[in-house]
């Protein structure tokens, strides 16, 4: 019988060769998945999140444990589709707005979200409105996350918001900005729904506007 | 022709001071950089708001008042000499034709100072890299390539002295290796694919900028090392890689002067101390007056052997003393008045000294920026020609540094960056000498759709 407890241990320590081995063997004793993702896979990812918060441990240490988790969902995915239900918490469309190239935030929060279990579709950089309505519309994503590095192009987020209006999608999806430049006022008065100064307050966000935590 | 460097520039520890080099730069105007004195270097940009041609007028006016703001105050207060940097926004760079027009009416600005006033100032030109707008990055040819090669002979005709530029060849591949912390993606960002681009590059950016008229001053490793020492402020990261990838970024940052950069190099290119001890070259730096663009631990070591003490950029924001860049402009004139004033009354050493003690033990991005550390890196550097194997040489060294200094207990450094400093030696090690192998295991490993090849000729 697998010890699930390693399981735990595997995604804690960003094994992700064993996370899968031991997820492997845990569904072939018919363990059963969403009991595997509750009570251990969860349960490790939050206990990394615990960990990065109190600075005990680096964003590389969180990714690697976010690895692992994927690993691990990704096995279980096709059992829980079969069985009528999803592993996504949520869907994010992400991306640095026109005239912006820089990505490495953006890429952050991208990261952390998905190893926190979002399923992330990062459409780039320098992105125009068209793209990210067109990719809203094409995901069903339930958030959007506006990355701006210049003070020149953090009023494109505001473009963007108003392109969501005109699509009809506004009130589908929940708006997140963030960047060096931009601040909580500066999200409130260009209508976005939320705003992160840190990639890890990033998720906090994102589970808090979509009433996860 | 390429420069080799085959030993340090300076023969003792104490000529290696602030505002003077052994090669000082001559512009136009008679200014020299690097003969004794350390002066400032601004640099300001626009509040929010989008940089399209309907806003270019709007834009060319907020920049005429910074400048005159900027340049009031340093008569006032009796700063002679100055640097002006003026760096691109994207858009004003991929439209060449915008950047141009609004460097020409900040030259114009600067000549009527000089002519009413006597404030001798420069403008430092620094273009972007558009060439990472193409993903993967186009680094050879194109339209963006196209546009830097305008605005750099333009504005170099324009009347700039000073040309510069942060390139990004390997960044492309550097991003995920920061976030990861990942040294044998950092060492084949920054000890293969960026020196190759820095060559290409700056051979052809000296020969671009010396026939326009103008001084190839230099570069930065800002999108690799300084992006480190960001997520390292920010818990992301451990301080430990970020100096590491510091220090590696010194075989990349020296291609530019071997291929004809002349310096001073770019502020933020805290790698260039490094370059100052090799190859004599003026330089420019910042520290605790860059605060309003980015934090950092090296504060005051910084300045201890700058040729210009530098703000990296200010918002044209309005403060309750006056504008940001005002006040930036302040800052850095005292800063440089003290100094200046040490070294009048022969106390230069003295005051380097302090700018290093003040910093140097509290953190290890601060440590390898000692004058000692800095010579024992340089002459590592310098001891073979490949900038793969100066890129390992010098991150072997680094750690080993960083290992002796936590043991004699003259650094101060977290358990969590200890045990990173324990796996970093062991990345070190399990990466070969032998450059093909490691660009053949590379080449098989990293994520082809992130990099041409065949644009570092590999």
């Amino acid at each position: 019988m697998t010890d699930l407890n390693l399981l735990y241990e595997a995604i804690l320590k960003g094994k992700k060769k064993t996370a899968i081995e031991l997820t492997n063997a845990a569904l072939e004793e018919k363990a059963d998945p969403k009991s595997l993702i509750d009570n251990h896979m969860i349960k490790a990812m939050e206990e990394v999140g615990r960990q990065f918060e109190n600075h005990e441990i680096f964003v590389p240490e969180l990714l690697m444990a976010g690895r692992a988790m994927k690993a691990s969902l990704n096995i279980l995915q096709p059992v829980l589709q079969g069985q009528g239900a999803g592993v996504s918490i949520g869907k994010v469309v992400i991306g640095t707005v026109k005239g912006d190239l820089h990505d490495i935030g953006k890429n952050l929060v991208a990261s952390m979200l998905e190893g926190c279990g979002f399923e992330v579709i990062d459409i780039g950089i320098d992105m125009d409105s068209a793209k990210f309505v067109e990719a809203i519309r094409e995901h069903k994503a339930n958030i959007l996350g506006l990355s701006a590095l210049l003070t020149t192009t953090m009023p494109y987020m505001k473009t963007v918001i108003e392109a969501l209006k005109e699509a009809g999608l506004r009130d589908q999806v929940k708006v997140i900005v963030g960047g060096a430049p931009v601040s909580q006022s500066f999200a409130t008065e260009i209508g976005a729904d939320g705003y992160s100064d840190t990639a890890n307050s990033a998720v906090t966000k994102v589970k808090d506007l979509l009433g996860i935590l | 022709m390429s420069i080799q460097f085959t030993k340090l520039a300076y023969d003792s520890i104490d000529d290696f001071l602030y505002g003077k080099c052994i090669h000082p730069v001559v512009c136009k105007n008679g200014i020299v950089i690097g003969n004794g004195e350390i002066f400032p270097e601004i640099n300001f940009t626009l509040p929010p708001m989008k940089a399209t041609s309907d806003t270019l007028p709007e834009a060319k006016r907020i920049y005429g008042e910074m400048l005159e703001g900027v340049l009031k105050k340093a008569r006032d207060l009796y700063a002679q000499n100055l640097v002006v940097e003026f760096e691109t926004l994207p858009q004003y760079t991929e439209f060449p034709e915008w950047g141009i027009e609004i460097h020409k009416m900040m030259r114009n600005i600067m000549w009527d100072f000089e002519t009413k006033y006597g404030i001798k100032s420069v403008i430092r030109m620094t273009p972007n890299d558009m060439r990472e707008m193409n993903r993967p990055p186009i680094m050879r040819s194109g339209k963006y390539w196209d546009a830097m090669v305008r605005i750099f002979s333009q504005t170099a005709r324009d009347g700039a002295d000073l040309l510069s530029i942060e390139s990004t060849g390997g960044k492309e591949i550097s991003d995920e290796a920061m976030i990861n912390a990942d040294l044998r993606t950092a060492v084949f960002a920054l000890g293969v694919l960026a020196p190759r681009d820095m060559k290409w590059l700056w051979t052809n950016l000296v020969e671009i900028i010396e026939e326009n008229g103008a001084i190839p001053a230099g570069d930065s490793a800002c999108g690799f090392a300084n992006t480190a020492m960001v997520l390292a402020e920010q818990g992301f990261i451990p301080k430990v890689f970020a100096a590491l990838v510091r220090t590696m970024s010194i075989p990349r940052a020296l291609v530019a002067i071997e291929n004809g950069a002349k310096g001073p190099g770019k502020d933020c290119a805290y790698e260039n101390v490094y370059l100052k001890a090799i190859t004599g070259t003026p330089i420019s730096l910042e520290g605790k007056t860059a605060a309003c663009a980015h934090f950092s631990p090296i504060g005051n070591i910084a300045a201890a052997v700058a040729d210009l003490w530098s703000n990296e950029s200010v918002q044209h924001i309005k403060l309750l003393s006056g504008f940001a860049p005002v006040v930036s402009t302040e800052q850095l004139i005292y800063d440089c008045r003290l100094m200046n004033v040490a070294t009048k009354n022969g106390q230069t050493k003295t005051m380097r000294d302090w700018l290093v003690e003040s910093d140097c033990y509290l953190d290890c991005q601060a440590y390898i920026l000692r004058p000692d550390v800095v010579f024992e890196i340089a002459k590592e550097t310098v001891k073979t020609q490949s900038p793969f194997l100066r890129t390992l040489k010098i991150a072997r060294l680094t750690l080993s540094i960083l290992q002796q200094a936590v043991d004699k207990k003259e650094l101060s450094m977290e358990e969590r960056e200890l045990s990173w400093l324990d796996m970093l030696c062991f990345q070190i090690d399990e990466i070969p000498e032998d450059e093909e192998e490691f660009i053949a295991e590379m080449k098989e490993e990293s994520d082809i759709t992130k990099y041409k090849p065949d644009e570092y000729d590999i």
